[in-house]
């Protein structure tokens, strides 16, 4: 019995020790929630939104920083990508078809081996081959629309001219993807991620670069106004935008049409307690 | 005589896999409400659709025949009060997991020593070998129980994705249903007609009935492997998740094979750290010298077994991983550059403590001999290569720090110790790890022994140089490749390192097995005289496998993210998300538990048992 015991305690102790280091001796990180099936209102939306867009998924959805970043060598960078793609037409080993940058740009997400950047190519195949997956497939799954808005984000990055047109329909409903029909959303969260907010405002955890900072809105602004502010969004203008005065026009005028009233009042309830 | 029993073996194996093959054919295969009398009859109808029609007409048949994954909604996930549903599968999963990683391990080396015992005409061997597999037996109705609680809670949480998995499955389902009747009565007979099948031609028969309770259950766990690699790698179905017409492009899906080599060899390990742990136990509770002397003996032949399956074992783990980057860089970076990155710093915490463990058991064994004053000195050193790879494998890649301390460094990652924390530095910290524990096991394998060949000092000394070259090449190869290539080529250590570390093992054991070949006995081993402290090792050994094939359990688990089958059937139930490491930790130390106290209580029944025999 004693040595039951014994034994007994030694493996209670040696498990709390993993335990305890397992939650303690280590950051919790904790992992971004699975990507949301959102819809696209894609005829509403401004170019600059647009390329907002293709920010928001090349940093998340499309897991392209995963390994184009400069840290981990493990893929290009791809600040330049959008200006320099007229030279990789030219070059003797590009064996792709687009006949344009834009071309270029799509084709290098779904045929990924059309042009391998030197040192960059799957060991042993004299970068002739990419470790690049198709973006429109498996567990990206990224839409048309979603990769043109990439290509606009591409090209705005490198400065060069955005040659990419908004698709006019909404794109297919995708496994997986920010195309599929929604579903109403149960928190203000879910909100703010079903109409892309945080495309261009500074709201929740989305931190948007167009529109009005709304991180400390209910601080200022009482619950009539932010109705309003989304039902007509016209009818009163903000004046400070990161960078330049706020536009009329910019934000989409259709959320009267889209969103349920529970969603409504989830995220304007939400707004006001923000302070 | 051997050559001839090898060939009665063969020949009684041969039968049995006839029989079977026999019988194979004509298990009925159905999927999606086609029933066919064998798999030629199925492919020839498919064949012939095909044909007959037109191709956009074939084509549309095929995909009616063979539906897409079912797109799920949240509404699509019963629920049940006071149960959660991933929890519930999680401990059901993992606990079966282990019971069977053990109840298919341990008829491996039991038929090993039982062939040992029968060549060396040494009963002690057959005499353990009986008491491994009765300490099974037990174990494999609770694997059993376990497989069943998992495969409800399954149907019960989540009925789509089962109705899913078993269309594609159904033929690998029923044949392991068949298999597992073969196993159950193959381990019956075997263990049953144990003394009854001792002597003369019925030994081996009795031997015969073990190599094929071993086919059956390797080819039983192959099985269920292709199940577990389909959600993860999937074959044999198209971008939607439609049947192609190929089962066997199902089962042997991208990382079938490694993960099959994987667990067979971590198999051989755990299964030799738990008999270790039963060895352990009954060794602390023995009253007279004889008992203390026969489980010593048992707790280090059962060591010997899991570290001989502990050596290979980051290989198995490095090809699986080398594969999960070939079917998906963007799996294998979740696995090694994402969230998981920092659950490889507690595994290298647990393999600290296992190589620790294991070769700490080694130097209190040499107790056992006179002899060993010989090698005691050396045992500091060899702590000290150890520790200090544990140390290396221990550095993270990335530190968490406060803008001042990041500005200090001069970026995320320091200029000379950065590199600790990436691939090479880990490869040449497992290789060495490796090469110290096996130098610690050549050392306790000659502390009662003198070699009396007169090439002896040349022997000694072609080992030492053999050690020490191979030592400055993985040194040299993990620097050069940690501090002066770029990411792609990191790797590229790996392979030399592995052949200069396998390289070593193989020449030392050549050497060793001619050199000391008819060696003088210094001093007789006195089995039962170690310290208690050592069985306290075998304990540990145990218990951080049990842990880390936990955790290890969740990584291969979570790499698949938000998906049942990775990019083919999404999980859109409210428990899709990932769950962060400390409480995957949780999760598992509580399994772990309930895992210990059942093993605990197999060991109970056994003392019990043999009390009432006696």
């Amino acid at each position: 019995m004693k040595s039951f015991l014994k034994i007994l305690i030694f493996n209670i102790v040696i498990l709390s020790f993993y335990a305890l280091y397992a939650n303690m001796g280590i950051p919790q990180v904790k992992p971004e929630a699975p990507p949301k099936e959102e819809k696209l209102d894609l005829g509403s939306m401004t170019m600059d939104q647009f390329i907002a867009l293709g920010d928001k998924i090349y940093n998340g959805k499309g897991t392209c920083t995963l390994c184009h970043n400069p840290v981990g060598g493990r893929a290009p960078v791809l600040d330049a990508v959008g200006s320099i793609a007229a030279d990789r037409l030219k070059d003797a080993r590009y064996k792709g078809k687009a006949t344009s940058p834009e071309e270029y740009l799509r084709e290098s997400m779904v045929d990924t081996s059309a042009f391998v950047v030197t040192g960059f190519g799957v060991t042993g195949t004299n970068d002739t081959k990419s470790p690049m997956p198709d973006v429109s497939t498996g567990a990206i799954g990224l839409s048309p629309a979603e990769i043109d808005a990439v290509i606009a984000y591409l090209q705005k990055k490198a400065g060069a001219e955005v040659t990419v047109k908004i698709p006019t329909e909404a794109p297919e409903a995708k496994e997986g993807g920010e195309a599929a029909p929604a579903a109403p959303a149960k928190t203000p969260e879910e909100v703010i991620a079903k109409y892309a907010c945080g495309a261009c405002h500074i709201i929740g955890k989305e931190q948007g670069a167009l529109g009005p900072d709304l991180s400390k809105i209910g601080a200022s602004k009482n619950e009539a106004y932010l109705r309003q502010a989304i039902l007509d969004p016209d009818a009163v203008i903000a004046k400070n935008c990161p960078g330049a005065p706020c536009a009329p026009g910019m934000m989409p005028k259709d959320f009267a049409d889209k969103m349920t009233a529970s969603e409504m009042e989830m995220l304007v309830k939400f707004m006001v307690k923000s302070k | 005589m051997i050559l001839t029993g090898i060939k009665k073996v063969t020949c009684l194996t041969l039968l049995f896999l006839l029989f079977i093959a026999w019988g194979g054919p004509h298990v009925s295969l159905q999927f999606s409400g086609v029933t066919v009398a064998n798999a030629e009859e199925y492919a020839a109808k498919s064949e012939g659709a095909a044909t007959e029609a037109a191709p956009a007409k074939a084509e549309g048949e095929k995909k009616a025949e063979y539906p897409p994954a079912p797109k799920l909604t949240e509404a699509d996930y019963p629920k049940v009060k006071g149960f959660n549903g991933r929890i519930m599968i999680w401990l059901a999963a993992q606990l079966h997991l282990w019971f069977a990683a053990f109840v298919l391990a341990v008829p491996i080396f039991v038929l090993i020593l039982e062939g040992i015992g029968m060549a060396t005409k040494d009963e002690r061997y057959d005499k353990m070998a009986y008491e491994f597999i009765k300490v099974s037996l037990t174990a494999y109705s609770i694997t059993a129980i376990f497989g069943g609680l998992l495969v409800f809670s399954l149907i019960i949480f989540y009925p789509d994705f089962m109705k899913y998995m078993t269309g594609l499955f159904s033929s690998t389902m029923l044949a392991y249903a068949f298999l597992f009747f073969a196993e159950s009565a193959s381990l019956y007979i075997y263990y049953y007609g144990w003394h009854w099948l001792h002597d003369g031609f019925r030994k081996w028969v009795h031997l015969t009935i073990g190599l094929i309770l071993n086919g059956v259950g390797t080819t039983l766990m192959f099985l269920a492997n292709a199940w577990v690699t389909f959600m993860m790698s999937p074959g044999g179905v198209d971008p939607a998740g439609a049947f192609q017409g190929d089962h066997w492009a199902v089962i042997h899906n991208f990382l079938w094979n490694p993960l099959n080599l994987h667990r067979v060899i971590a198999n051989i390990a755990y299964g030799g750290s738990v008999i270790g742990a039963y060895a352990a136990y009954k060794f602390l509770s023995a009253t007279t010298k004889e008992d203390r002397a026969h489980y010593d003996w048992m707790g280090y032949t059962a060591n010997v077994i899991a570290v001989s399956g502990l050596l290979p074992l980051p290989f198995a783990g490095y090809w699986l991983t080398k594969e999960m980057y070939a079917y998906s860089q963007q799996m294998g970076i979740t696995l090694m550059g994402g969230i998981f990155a920092w659950l490889f710093i507690i595994q290298a915490v647990l393999i600290g403590a296992l190589f620790l463990s294991a070769n700490y058991y080694l130097w209190c064994g040499m107790a056992r001999s006179q002899g060993a004053v010989r090698y005691t000195k050396y045992i500091k050193y060899i702590a000290v290569a150890i520790i200090g790879s544990f140390l290396v494998w221990f550095t993270p890649h990335t530190l968490v720090m406060t803008n001042q301390e990041l500005k200090a460094l001069g970026g995320p990652y320091h200029k000379y110790l950065g590199p600790l924390g990436i691939m090479p530095a880990k490869n040449t910290a497992v290789n060495i790890m490796i090469l110290f524990t096996y130098l610690s096991f050549m050392l306790y394998r000659r502390c009662n022994k003198i070699a009396t060949v007169s090439w002896a000092p040349a022997g000694n000394a072609a080992q030492a140089a053999i050690y020490v070259a191979a030592i400055a090449n993985i040194v040299f190869l993990g620097v050069y490749h940690g501090y002066f290539t770029n990411t792609p080529f990191k790797v590229a250590a790996s392979v030399p390192q592995v052949v200069s570390t396998l390289f070593v093992i193989i020449f030392c054991a050549i050497i060793d097995a001619f050199m000391y070949k008819g060696a003088k006995e210094v001093a007789p081993l006195q089995w039962g005289k170690v310290p208690d402290r050592s069985q306290y090792a075998l304990f540990m050994l145990a218990i951080s496998f049990t842990w880390l094939m936990g955790l290890m359990g969740y990584i291969r688990s979570g790499i698949r993210q938000h998906w049942h089958v990775y990019t083919i059937m999404r999980d859109n139930s409210v428990d899709a998300y990932t769950p962060t490491i400390g409480y995957a930790a949780q999760v598992v130390t509580l399994a772990t538990m309930i895992f210990m106290a059942i093993v605990i209580f197999i060991f109970w029944l056994s003392n019990i048992s043999a009390k009432k025999a006696h």
